[in-house]
């Protein structure tokens, strides 16, 4: 049976803008059809703005890449339409364990709350979700969406303009040209967009070397990511065990600076440290071996005039928090509503300037937790390895170090405190449901709160009478009106003493202003400044 | 806010001070290191307040020792 990153899902073919003798002009050009790329097309097409996908290759990437996809993320995947897949597919987890030496010496729970839909993680292979998200595209295609991949057509130029790209495309047959009114790259940590355009992407390099060997095996391990420090098996060291779906299973082992790469990849060095961690007796097949070294770094700006970067094209991370992908698709889930509301007219183009403030904003707050936990996995001098391991140490006893222990922080959604589309904020209503928040998922009588939002703007009035379909200059606010009456959840997260509250919610499910009581003129202003108007 | 404590405030200056080397007795310089780094975060958490904690920071940090 082939494997499904072997098939041509996106196969090349001839396109009649490569026999016109004008260049035609695109709304949105995507360059890269990985998760981000596909996520992003997605949320425009479904808002009805015509998108073209670039992808040098025809097929979802393949090998061992991302696995963690995080609750948000999942909620983000539910609007485009293809969460249930995923978390059908995926392992769900929610507890950690962390050991050091020989002993456990704790473990945590990710969501020891109740009242969402979705679970803290999921473990997915990358090249599922690609496939899960690339049939979505196919069913809106069919449905009469404006959306378009086309396979092994490779950016090879960039002439960026005030209002407009051009891009120079290479395909099996030659070259041809293309004009967008946006180009948006999602083409990954080596982004040839970035390059051709030379931007520079600065930060820090950790000099450490990662294994990453999934294998398939039939193992008692529960459902849990467990993380090592200086284990028997790889003294000095870290290692770590996630799981995911069709029995195959993440190995992650830090190995040092001073190895040989091509040594360290052959099987039979890679099976005898496998199976010290494993037990001499456990049957196990190699699916994927790699050796990965990794730095934390970001562009100055993901925002050039018409070109617009997203996910690792943008900023980069260590792996421990699995804040790469989960934050990529939260790019695209900014991005999606801007430029939909900038193409449309019913804002102006500085909107898409936020887009650019929010996800900086993201992408320091990744790299900031993303950095701590790789220094605390692998101290780089002698008193920050003492200090490590007192924490360790300790945290096995007394409780109050457990919270000290950074195996990584695990990906959640950044808040974007004094964003610049934030309006207003009532004093005394839950901080967790601030202006620049998510919003917080909870039971209602029809289900999830989320899943009732509509893809525009809304107004949830809760406890409180709101009229329907106000509209404010274009942008049509929809009303749900909310009570909680037996409903301890909704009322704690949005509520907390306050007898009722009415929250003005962006598109992408960010809380823009609230209030404690329903004031139409306050919520046109907070409208017109979450679409950059004033 | 809270600011560090910088008066003398030990009950027993004396006692503590002996009872501090007496739990380093026998032990090697790499076990020292490691008991002191356990009392650092011990102590830390018990003040637990950011703003004493980066005070208390920056005058262990400030005050130059003597170069040997």
């Amino acid at each position: 049976m082939s494997k499904i990153f072997e098939i041509p899902l996106y196969p090349y073919a001839r396109h009649p803008d490569q026999d016109d003798n004008v260049v035609r002009r695109h709304k949105v050009i995507v360059v890269g059809a990985g998760p981000v790329g596909l996520a992003l097309a997605l949320d425009l097409a479904s808002r009805d703005i015509p998108v073209l996908v670039l992808d040098e290759n025809d097929r979802v990437s393949f090998g061992s890449r991302a696995i963690c996809f995080a609750k948000r993320t999942l909620e983000i995947l539910d609007r485009l339409g293809c969460g249930d897949e995923s978390v059908d597919k995926g392992v769900t987890w929610g507890r950690g364990r962390v050991f050091f030496d020989e002993r456990e010496i704790y473990e945590f729970d990710l969501l020891p709350e109740d009242g969402h839909k979705r679970p803290a993680f999921i473990n997915l292979q990358q090249y599922h979700l690609e496939k899960f998200l690339f049939d979505r595209v196919q069913a809106l295609a069919a449905a009469g969406k404006p959306i378009e991949i086309r396979g092994r057509n490779r950016v090879e130029a960039i002439g960026a303009h005030d209002d407009h790209v051009r891009l120079e495309v290479e395909t099996p047959e030659g070259p041809y040209e293309l004009q967008a009114d946006w180009l948006v790259a999602c083409d990954g940590a080596n982004s040839p967009t970035r390059r051709m355009m030379g931007l520079d992407f600065v930060g820090r390099v950790f000099e450490d070397n990662f294994l990453i060997a999934d294998v398939i095996m039939q193992a008692e391990f529960p459902t849990e990511r467990w993380f090592w420090f200086d284990p028997p098996f790889n003294r000095g060291q870290s290692a770590l065990l996630h799981r995911q779906p069709e029995n195959v299973w993440r190995i992650d082992l830090q190995l040092g600076w001073d190895i040989d790469v091509e040594a360290e990849k052959r099987p039979e060095r890679v099976i005898p440290r496998l199976k010290a961690m494993l037990g001499e007796d456990v049957a196990f097949e190699l699916d994927w071996v790699s050796i990965y070294t990794f730095q934390c770094r970001r562009m100055a700006r993901f925002r050039q005039g018409r070109v617009l970067f997203a996910g690792d094209a943008a900023h980069q991370v260590s792996p421990f928090g699995a804040r790469g992908a989960n934050s990529g698709i939260q790019d695209a889930d900014n991005l999606g509503w801007k430029l939909a509301l900038v193409l449309a007219g019913d804002a102006p183009e500085r909107l898409i300037d936020s887009y650019n403030w929010e996800r900086v904003y993201a992408a320091d707050e990744n790299i900031t937790h993303s950095t701590r936990a790789t220094d605390f996995i692998t101290p780089k001098s002698e008193i920050s390895q003492i200090f490590r391991n007192a924490v360790l140490d300790l945290a096995a006893r007394h409780p109050f170090a457990r919270p000290l222990v950074n195996s990584g922080r695990l990906s959640t959604p950044s808040i974007y405190d004094d964003g610049p589309l934030n309006g207003n904020d009532a004093t005394g209503l839950p901080q967790r449901t601030r202006p620049g928040a998510p919003l917080c998922d909870a039971p209602v009588a029809e289900g999830w709160l989320l899943d009732c939002l509509p893809s525009g703007f809304a107004l949830l009035a809760i406890n409180i009478d709101c009229p329907k379909g106000i509209s404010c200059d274009g942008v049509v606010l929809t009303t749900l009106s909310l009570s909680t009456d037996g409903n301890h959840a909704l009322a704690a997260r949005y509520l907390g003493e306050a007898a009722g509250a009415i929250y003005l919610v962006r598109p992408d499910q960010h809380v823009a202003a609230r209030w404690l009581g329903f004031d139409k003129a306050a919520i046109e202003d907070a409208v017109a400044r979450a679409t950059a108007r004033t | 806010m809270p600011d560090l404590r910088r008066d003398a405030n030990l009950q027993d200056a004396d006692g503590f001070y002996a009872d501090l080397l007496a739990v380093h007795d026998g032990l090697t310089k790499a076990e020292s290191d490691a008991l002191n780094a356990r009392l650092i975060l011990i102590l830390s958490n018990h003040i637990g307040d950011a703003e004493v904690l980066s005070q208390a920071l920056h005058d262990a940090a400030a005050t130059a020792g003597r170069q040997d």
